[in-house]
């Protein structure tokens, strides 16, 4: 079974469908028995990050995720749920869960290598340059896009926790992960067949 | 880099696509379900649904659609028309949808778009705007003006200063319709279309007019749009979305090329 935390963050039925549709069984969930019963975690999420911590306090979330890494479970992180685990995000400023230590930034007024002003947010299909071969990216091929929105993205201390980066004006850490987890800037569940792909891969995923 | 949108655009009425869609495939002619799946496996980049169910008492079958759909096909798709209140969003994305799409509800009270971004977040809705050309005038600076109920209603809105107000309250995504464009094939408004897009900080997706690829080149270089609406184009089987990909990437566009 795996468990789709429910941190009142945006509309979690999708990542739900994706994973029936790729035959594993998952529950929507804010219940911290069943967090900690699962065999995995996925964590998705989107909005805020200042409202989604508090969420993550109020419902007791907050230890229930930090125990599940500790004791080695493999987990998802997607979009919000990529950036509410690391230390701190400029979004609010807002203390996160620090399980990958590293900041949240707002993409800044960019320009394109043409010159013309990047939109905010990055919204639509980016390619990723995978740095760092991992077993749930093993099949995602240099031509295969996956699907963004968001207006900040991760920006891990530890290099070696980057493993894929995507460019919008400056390249960015779209992949970041350690040990059991793996968190994703794009959304998987939305990106078409290498999207799902990658959730199935974590679905069989054995971290060492 | 960031890749332009492709998005085929279906209308549908009480559950069925509607306006002029012939397949010479295998699909189920006017089945929006089936069309999504088509599209979905042929390489759009997100689909739009339009409910022109003119009755309120049928609106539910479009719900059921919506459910269908997101079973269906693993990209983003938005829903719109008949959308008038916080809680018509709130049905049509627990459904499914990404995002959902205003026009007239947000133009006579602009705040179901600042209420609908507090809560489903400025990422889930879109601003659909139709414009029109009009003479530049001291109401209408931009030489264009918002109009309403499919066309037939002048709102004396300068469509610049609408979007730009629309991205203050929190859209997250602008739909540029041309009425003047809009069904003739002769290509978009590019005039307008590099307007909006160059005085927003939003992505626009241009809409109105497509009849060839070329036409798409022009909205997404001289236009500046971020991404394209089509319908008949494709619905009518005269390209497929290969084709259009193809085409755009020939001509120096970044297009996503992999499915």
């Amino acid at each position: 079974m795996i468990a789709i935390v429910d941190y009142e963050a945006g509309n979690l039925t999708s990542v739900a469908r994706a994973v029936a549709h790729i035959g594993y069984r998952s529950a929507v969930t804010q219940n911290i028995d069943e967090i900690q019963n699962a065999d995995r975690i996925i964590f998705p999420g989107v909005g805020a990050a200042g409202a989604a911590m508090e969420s993550l306090k109020r419902l007791g979330l907050y230890h229930a995720l930090a125990r599940a890494f500790a004791d080695g479970k493999p987990i998802l992180g997607i979009c919000l749920g990529t950036q509410v685990i690391m230390g701190f995000s400029e979004e609010d400023q807002t203390p996160c869960l620090g399980l990958i230590p590293g900041t949240v930034r707002a993409f800044k007024k960019i320009c394109d290598s043409d010159g013309s002003r990047l939109k905010i947010p990055h919204m639509g299909w980016n390619s990723i340059q995978v740095r760092s071969a991992h077993p749930v990216l093993a099949d995602v091929r240099d031509t295969d896009e996956f699907y963004f929105v968001h207006g900040y993205y991760p920006d891990p201390d530890v290099d070696r926790h980057i493993l894929a980066l995507t460019e919008y004006g400056i390249p960015f850490a779209s992949v970041i992960g350690e040990r059991n987890l793996i968190a994703t800037q794009f959304h998987p569940e939305k990106s078409g067949r290498p999207g799902l792909k990658i959730l199935e891969n974590f679905c069989t995923w054995k971290p060492c | 880099m960031l890749s332009k949108r492709i998005i085929p655009c279906l209308d549908v009425r009480e559950g069925k696509t509607t306006k002029g869609v012939r397949f010479e495939d295998n699909v189920d002619i006017g089945d929006p379900v089936e069309m999504a799946r088509f599209y979905y496996e042929g390489g759009a980049d997100e689909l739009v649904f339009y409910d022109i169910t003119a009755s309120h008492e049928k609106r539910g079958i479009m719900i059921d659609v919506v459910r269908r759909v997101a079973e269906t096909i693993f990209i983003p798709f938005s829903v719109g028309g008949g959308i008038g209140s916080v809680e018509d969003m709130r049905q049509a994305l627990l459904a499914g949808a990404e995002k959902v799409s205003v026009n007239s509800a947000a133009v006579r009270d602009p705040r179901i778009i600042s209420q609908g971004a507090r809560i489903f977040g400025n990422q889930c809705i879109v601003l659909g705007m139709d414009a029109k050309k009009v003479e530049k005038t001291r109401k209408t600076p931009s030489g264009y003006e918002i109009v309403i109920d499919g066309g037939r209603v002048y709102t004396g809105l300068d469509a610049l200063q609408w979007a730009q107000k629309a991205q203050e309250l929190g859209a997250g995504e602008i739909c540029l319709n041309s009425i003047d464009a809009d069904g003739t094939q002769d290509g978009y408004e590019l005039q307008l279309t590099e307007m909006i897009s160059t005085r927003v900080d939003i992505p626009v997706i241009a809409s109105g007019g497509a009849g060839v690829p070329a036409h798409l080149l022009q909205a997404l270089t001289q236009g500046k749009a971020d991404a394209v609406l089509i319908a008949s184009m494709v619905h009518l089987g005269t390209y497929s979305i290969a084709e259009i990909k193809s085409f755009l990437s020939a001509g120096g566009v970044k297009v996503r090329s992999s499915w």
